[in-house]
């Protein structure tokens, strides 16, 4: 429905979804086969969204390539990543239902590379013990986003051939954003924003939202994401009165590129070193050895040797530390360059063209093949990459029930990157595929359940009116040029919150974000509303500016280093932090912060892991409880 | 670092022109990069569309100095020192604003195209394929939707009229990707391509093959071997015969 009032197009559905990644895609998937009426709102073109970038695979446990993998053991593995951190209950469904969500895109026409026997192929990945992302090459993400763009198409053409109409029950609306949610009583109403083409404006309302706008990254300079990464669903997600949480944590990715410098920042999949490329620094050291940290000692490989028996036969040796989680091998890329043994461009070398020969390497990475060719003159078959650190994902998020995905907020939900808990303190490479996938439909699910229970929703004129003057805004706005503010708000965070943090620079932080805070809110757009970047980075500043607040306040808090935090005057885990979550909600305009408890594992779940690993980040009384549990490991693996 | 001359066309639907700016190039830097530098110092409200800025996404498409090119992949040093760099829009596609086209044709076009059909009988984790058999449409699947095939096709290129009957190489590598599917069980794809969707306008002049970003062989792969086969299908009554028993056809490489 929709009909025409002052200028704003006022249009209703059920499940109103923001975001058009894999989350949201396959959200609306879910909502639109319950039988709802469903809009996407699409940042930028339909299909073109953040999850393309996505290159290694998605992770699952479908034990095509090593049969010994099951959920249990993707679910310790991600544990494990997230420094024992994670939402508990959202690891466990995700590592159960991860399998199905990827068989499900076959039969909506996705091509997943192939073992011998015709199943879905899988490759290795940092900290995932058995062979597990199902990959395309190094594209995956373009076809997991094109596979779902192209079932709600088909969705579509079983509707037009229904009623005659294509977008009566499934509606993209793209080139569109949000910046205002409609809330009364902490039920949501609905939402408003303005299509980019025109700058006009739109209100919809719906009695279920599912927020699913991806990460933060555009916070930084040196990042993988793409200019929509501006932390659009946290701040509507605060500003609705839901809460994050763990916010200070953020994953750089360890290799990037380096040089150019235009191309800095730009991802390089962990696909090469699970193919079997290796970090060396300039004394041509392949330095990883040296920075396997005790808790993962067991598993990965202490010399060369083992670590290269380990990709034919890994069933007898331990994995090579290349493949330790993210958040390690960026601090060890960190630490080398630091000590002086880095690139004169600041980075170490990334080296395939010595291991692999270049058949193998240009059908493997085809893309990360045609990137450096053309982008750097590279030839990776032939020498080495220059890599280092690269904003690419945050962990911290919306706050959600694991199950249904709702927020704190009634008809609100959240999927994807923009929700908190499942990854912990660090996500494992593969793991952010198959986290929307898998939330993406329970959100869909339990939106368009509750659209269907929801009483009527209704979006007053007045706020629709105070929601278009806050759009308009940087129109009347006398300061300065919203470039020149983001690059403002990109430096203090790449100086003072970057992968090594101290409280000091922390409180700096602080106090030069909210000196930020006034030069945002007199941000001057020049121009008219017809396609106006400079009008929708200034309207996005004020997103970046609340996550970047939320981010530098619980790093700040947090006197401990865990996964994608890292405090040089708090090094090391502490178990009585384990225990804690950070959660944010907005006051009065303000960020406030308070603790609140990690809930514990069920004694089921405990059991998956030893006790001697446990006590690595437990304090006792946490695991003492299923010391009399323990033996069933062996029984579940041998179970295939 | 240097100081290059950039022509960019600046405008909407109703007009425009070539506005110049003098603007700072540095070392490894492609054209979108100094559209950025352009919109950050001297015109804040330059409509151009970009995302992953690595060519995988396929929104930055623009045309410079007339060569139909993804923006993030057109290094500087492509162009001569001195040489003034010009880049407009899309040619095909009506104007929305500056750089920016509107492109809904493609997906017009998409949604006009029958979806995968898979069988019946194979529950989701049951499908086999083996990986010689795939090869042959993730070729298609590489396909980032830049739409410089779309824009480059002479067929509707210059020729508004033919944009109702004609579909387009984008589309037809779709359809050539749904033909040669494993587990499709669609039969009648070549004939909705030439019935419907305008295959026999294509006369093989390459140019979306050549543009390209992903090297996708469009002509070759996609396109000749379903003209040959709707030809042969039509016309031979021999393979007529040879493709009732045996469904799908062999790619011709």
């Amino acid at each position: 429905m929709s009909e025409t009032d002052n200028d704003v197009e006022r249009l209703t559905c059920d499940v109103l979804i923001i975001g058009a990644g894999g989350a949201g895609l396959r959200a609306a998937v879910e909502a639109r086969l319950a039988g709802r009426s469903v809009i996407v709102i699409s940042k930028s073109l339909f299909g073109k969204a953040h999850t393309v970038m996505a290159e290694g695979g998605a992770a699952a446990a479908m034990g095509n390539v090593n049969s010994r993998d099951n959920w249990q053991v993707h679910f310790r593995d991600t544990m494990r990543g997230g420094k024992f951190l994670n939402d508990y209950r959202m690891a466990e469904l995700h590592a159960k239902e991860a399998p199905d969500r990827i068989w499900e895109l076959e039969t909506y026409g996705a091509l997943f590379d192939r073992t011998p026997e015709g199943k879905i192929s899988q490759r290795n990945f940092g900290g995932h013990e058995y062979p597990r992302l199902a990959h395309v090459g190094d594209r995956t993400g373009l076809e997991l986003i094109r596979t779902l763009q192209q079932k709600l198409v088909s969705l579509q053409q079983d509707d037009a051939a229904a009623t005659g109409s294509f977008e009566d029950r499934l509606r993209v609306i793209d080139e569109a954003t949000i910046t205002d949610l409609f809330v009364s009583d902490g039920v949501v109403q609905g939402a408003f924003g303005y299509r980019r083409d025109t700058g006009s404006f739109l209100a919809i309302a719906a009695p279920s939202i599912v927020l699913a706008t991806g990460g933060i990254g555009r916070s930084f300079k040196v990042t993988s994401n793409s200019w929509e990464y501006t932390g659009d669903g946290h701040a509507l997600a605060l500003k609705a009165g839901a809460s994050l949480i763990n916010m200070e944590f953020i994953q750089f990715h360890p290799t990037g590129m380096v040089w150019p410098p235009s191309v800095r920042g730009i991802l390089v999949t962990e696909s090469v070193r699970g193919d079997g490329g290796v970090l060396t620094n300039t004394d041509g050291k392949r330095f990883m050895f040296d920075y396997i940290p005790e808790v993962f000692k067991a598993q990965y490989a202490d010399t060369p040797e083992e670590a290269d028996r380990w990709y034919t036969d890994p069933d007898h040796n331990r994995r090579p530390p290349e493949l330790l989680p993210r958040d390690e091998v960026a601090r060890a890329i960190n630490a080398e360059v630091k000590a002086g043994r880095g690139t004169e461009h600041g980075g170490v070398y990334l080296d395939i063209a010595s291991r692999r020969d270049p058949a193998y390497i240009t059908k493997q990475l085809p893309s990360m093949y045609h990137q450096f060719k053309e982008l750097a003159d590279v030839d990776i078959t032939a020498e080495p990459m220059e890599v280092g650190p690269t904003c690419h994902y945050i962990m911290g998020g919306i706050e959600v029930d694991a199950d249904t995905t709702e927020t704190g907020v009634t008809g609100l939900f959240a999927a994807g990157e923009v929700s908190g808990g499942m990854h912990g303190s660090n996500r494992l490479g593969g793991n952010s595929l198959s986290d929307l996938l898998v939330f993406g439909k329970r959100a869909g699910e339990h939106a368009a359940a509750h659209a269907e229970r929801a009483e009527t929703v209704a979006i007053d004129k007045e706020s629709i009116e105070r929601a278009a003057t806050n759009a308009l805004r940087p129109f009347t706005g006398e300061g300065e040029n919203p470039y020149e503010l983001q690059a403002a708000l990109q430096e203090v965070n790449g100086r003072l919150v970057g992968i090594i943090r101290r409280a000091s620079e922390l409180e700096e932080a602080l106090v030069e974000l909210d000196a930020l805070r006034p030069r945002i809110a007199n941000v001057a757009a020049a121009g008219g509303r017809a396609y106006n970047p400079g009008w929708h980075l200034a309207l996005d500043l004020e997103n970046m500016l609340l996550c970047s607040i939320a981010t530098a306040k619980a790093a700040l808090e947090r006197d401990e280093s865990r996964g994608g935090h890292t405090r040089e005057d708090a090094p090391g885990m502490d178990p009585q932090w384990r225990k804690t979550n950070l959660v944010e909600t907005l006051e009065d305009g303000e960020v406030r912060l308070r603790r609140k408890p990690v809930p514990a594992m069920p004694p089921e779940l405990l059991s998956l892991f030893e006790t001697t690993e446990l006590a690595k980040y437990m304090t006792p009384e946490e695991y003492r409880t299923t010391a009399a549990a323990e033996g069933p490991e062996a029984e579940q693996e041998d179970a295939e | 670092m240097s100081t290059r001359t950039f022509r960019v066309w600046r405008g909407d639907a109703e007009g425009g022109e070539l506005v110049e700016f003098d603007v700072e190039v540095n070392e490894g830097e492609v054209v979108l990069d100094v559209i950025h530098r352009i919109q950050a110092e001297q015109a804040p409200d330059l409509a151009v569309r970009w995302n992953c800025k690595a060519g995988k996404c396929g929104s930055c498409s623009a045309e410079v100095n007339g060569m139909p090119r993804l923006t993030c992949m057109a290094r500087m040093n492509l162009f001569e020192e001195g040489e003034t760099v010009t880049v407009t829009p899309l040619r095909t596609f009506p104007i929305m604003r500056d750089l920016v086209t509107d492109v809904s044709f493609n997906y017009q076009k998409a949604r006009e195209t029958p979806s995968f059909t898979p069988p019946a009988d194979l529950a989701p984790g049951e499908y086999r394929m083996q990986q010689v058999d795939v090869e042959r449409s993730q070729e298609f699947r590489k396909c980032i939707e830049c739409f410089l095939c779309q824009n480059t096709c002479h067929v509707v290129r210059d020729h508004e009229e033919n944009k109702e009957p004609f579909a387009g190489p984008r589309v037809f590598i779709r359809v050539a990707e749904l033909d040669m599917h494993p587990l499709d069980t669609r039969t009648d794809r070549q004939d909705t391509a030439q019935d419907e969707q305008g295959l026999g306008y294509c006369n093989i002049t390459k140019c979306c093959t050549e543009v390209c970003p992903e090297n996708i062989h469009i002509t070759d792969n996609g396109i000749i071997p379903m003209k040959e086969r709707v030809a042969g299908d039509r016309y031979d009554p021999l393979v007529w015969l040879g493709r009732k028993i045996f469904r799908k056809g062999e790619r011709q490489d």
